[in-house]
């Protein structure tokens, strides 16, 4: 087809979102959960709070302080209030992902 | 002599050649019938400019004719025939004439008893604008380069088909090659603006333009006309209410389906009888290709990635079909969502496949509607309810008895869901010697299967069995997917 050639083949435009992802460190996980703040996160999942619960009651025994956080459904990604409210409240957040 | 060609700022509309403006050929009898007129305008002081688009040296003895051999004068301008006459008044155009008509020619320039002896009326040729392969050549000329997109440039030794593969552009399945003028020619199909944004695509929730748009809907095989359907399906799918985030996520089967209603489905030929959910026809085929290519591609959804079907479906594929409104008993869907008749709409909904329906016996409209029932409740669990929504396409043979019994859809929908009203003790886990099934709690009450409004019910299909289709929903309602209604522009 004339016009869409370059030197050395065919030239085509590219369908993705041309994103160009930027590497960011994770915090580096704690040797000890000794006197950090602890978020535990329900997805909204059926069951997820059993797990969350039993959770609590072991992190709780060690008299660590917990904070209890949900997702308004787990068919969306956490609202950003949410997620920045955990970031300033805790230092490690546990995520119960499934049923 | 022809004149120096201006350089492309002038050429903008807005900045034409004040008098009057005469676009020709000599290849083009007409153009050389009315070269003497051009003379007598020259003469007439009425400012005369003459583009020609082959030979520089035509018409004679007409100065300041601008060499348009290049065709970008043309292009700009829109010509299509050739004579073109324009009268431009402070550099903008205000009138246009095609071809040679005498009358036309002396009240467009003022004026009178121009060309004596020749007819009154010659029409015009093609403008060599429009000329098969120029076309292609001239808009990747002039009008690629607005193109935002970045240019890949395929190597010579490589397979066309293999490199799109390679950079991982498909679904499986071969694709077009995405070229400029291709995409271009796709880009005709709509009237909006290459650098509109169209929707926020997730997962990536990146911002994509009707040109993304156009290049997903190239490599999916879309032809032009199907353009506008694929924008709207696009933006249906990309809001919250849809939440095509989630339906990705998913590791249910689910996918979107595009249900299409009003004249813009037989304008572009999709199929809604015979086979209207199988294969063969391209507007169906494409349309659900290109928006599961623009989620892919733009938004970075892949199977394996934020995609984590257990099983998936082969709609996820291309699930798109078009409501047979003609043959129907009932209202459209677009129209009981809410749009006028005569409006064109797609309907996304989070479909998880086909599942069968037989009824070859049932004469009656409560036979058929309790047999109806009976598999509609199957839908994700017997002992599930209120969780998922569904698409009941009721088959010409199917919708028959009801029309014969004078049941309207409303009147179809109370009556399954009567009959879809199951005692929770049915329901609760356990029941059955099944584990699987709604909280104990519920044991006491009746439930309705679906929730209010996650009935859906369309008309499809071939005139030839008593089959209907049952199309399982998602998660339903604002925990999951509502179904989305858009209108399709132009």
């Amino acid at each position: 087809m004339r016009g869409t050639e370059g030197e050395d083949g065919r030239v085509v435009l590219d369908p993705t979102g041309e994103l160009a992802p930027q590497s960011r460190p994770r915090v580096a996980r704690p040797h000890s959960l000794d006197g950090l703040r602890v978020g535990l996160l329900d997805i909204s999942k059926p069951r997820g709070d059993v797990f969350l619960d039993r959770l609590a009651e072991r992190l709780s025994a060690r008299g660590l302080r917990l904070e209890r956080y949900r997702k308004p459904t787990f068919t969306k990604p956490a609202p950003v209030d949410l997620r920045h409210e955990i970031a300033t409240n805790c230092d490690v957040v546990i995520e119960a992902l499934a049923d | 002599m022809s004149a120096p060609r201006p350089g492309l700022a002038e050429l903008a509309p807005d900045r034409l050649p004040d008098g009057v403006l005469a676009v020709v050929r000599r290849s083009c009898p007409t153009c050389s019938l009315v070269a003497p007129v051009l003379a007598q305008l020259a003469g007439a002081g009425v400012g005369l400019t003459v583009w020609v688009q082959d030979d520089p040296s035509f018409p004679a003895g007409v100065a300041g004719v601008v060499d348009d051999t290049g065709l970008e004068l043309s292009y700009r301008l829109g010509v299509t025939t050739v004579p073109t006459l324009v009268r431009v008044e402070g550099g903008r155009e205000v009138e246009r004439l095609e071809g040679w008509d005498r009358a036309g020619w002396e009240r467009l320039t003022g004026v009178g008893d121009l060309g004596p002896g020749l007819s009154g009326f010659s029409p015009g040729c093609g403008s060599m604008t429009v000329e098969p392969g120029v076309a292609d050549e001239l808009a990747v000329r002039f009008l690629g380069p607005a193109l935002k997109s970045r240019r890949v440039d395929l190597g010579r030794l490589e397979d066309e088909a293999e490199a799109m593969f390679a950079r991982g552009w498909t679904d499986g399945l071969p694709v077009v090659a995405p070229t400029e003028a291709r995409v271009l020619r796709m880009l005709d199909g709509t009237r909006r603006a290459p650098d509109e944004v169209v929707a926020v695509v997730p997962p990536d929730q990146v911002p994509c333009t009707v040109e993304k748009v156009a290049v997903n809907a190239v490599l999916a095989g879309c032809r032009a006309e199907y353009l506008p359907v694929v924008l709207a399906a696009v933006e249906a799918a990309c809001t919250d209410e849809f939440n095509m985030h989630g339906l990705l996520a998913t590791t249910y089967f689910s996918g979107p389906v595009v249900i299409v209603n009003g004249p813009v489905a037989l304008a572009v030929g999709m199929n809604a009888g015979l086979n209207a959910l199988g294969q063969g026809n391209r507007a169906n085929a494409t349309i659900g290709r290109a928006l599961q290519l623009v989620v892919r591609n733009v938004g970075g959804g892949r199977p394996g990635g934020v995609d984590r079907a257990t099983l998936g479906n082969p709609g996820k594929y291309t699930f798109c079909f078009a409501e047979d409104e003609a043959g129907s008993p009932w209202e459209p869907l677009s129209v009981e969502r809410g749009f006028g008749p005569g409006a064109s709409t797609v309907t996304l909904f989070a479909g998880s496949g086909v599942h069968g329906v037989v009824d070859q016996l049932s004469r009656t409209p409560e036979s058929l509607a309790r047999s109806l029932a009976l598999a509609l409740r199957a839908v994700a669990h017997p002992k599930l309810a209120l969780g998922f929504d569904v698409v009941l396409v009721v088959s010409p043979e199917h919708a028959r008895v009801f029309k014969e019994a004078g049941w309207d859809k409303a009147r179809l929908r109370a009556e399954l869901d009567g009959l879809l009203t199951v005692p929770g003790q049915e329901m609760v886990r356990g029941a059955g010697g099944v584990a699987e099934g709604v909280p104990e709690g519920f044991a006491s009450t009746s439930l309705p299967k679906f929730r209010p409004g996650g009935l859906i019910i369309v008309h499809a299909g071939g005139t030839a069995g008593l089959f209907s289709a049952i199309i399982g929903g998602w998660v339903s309602g604002p925990t999951g997917s509502e179904p989305v209604t858009r209108e399709v522009g132009s």
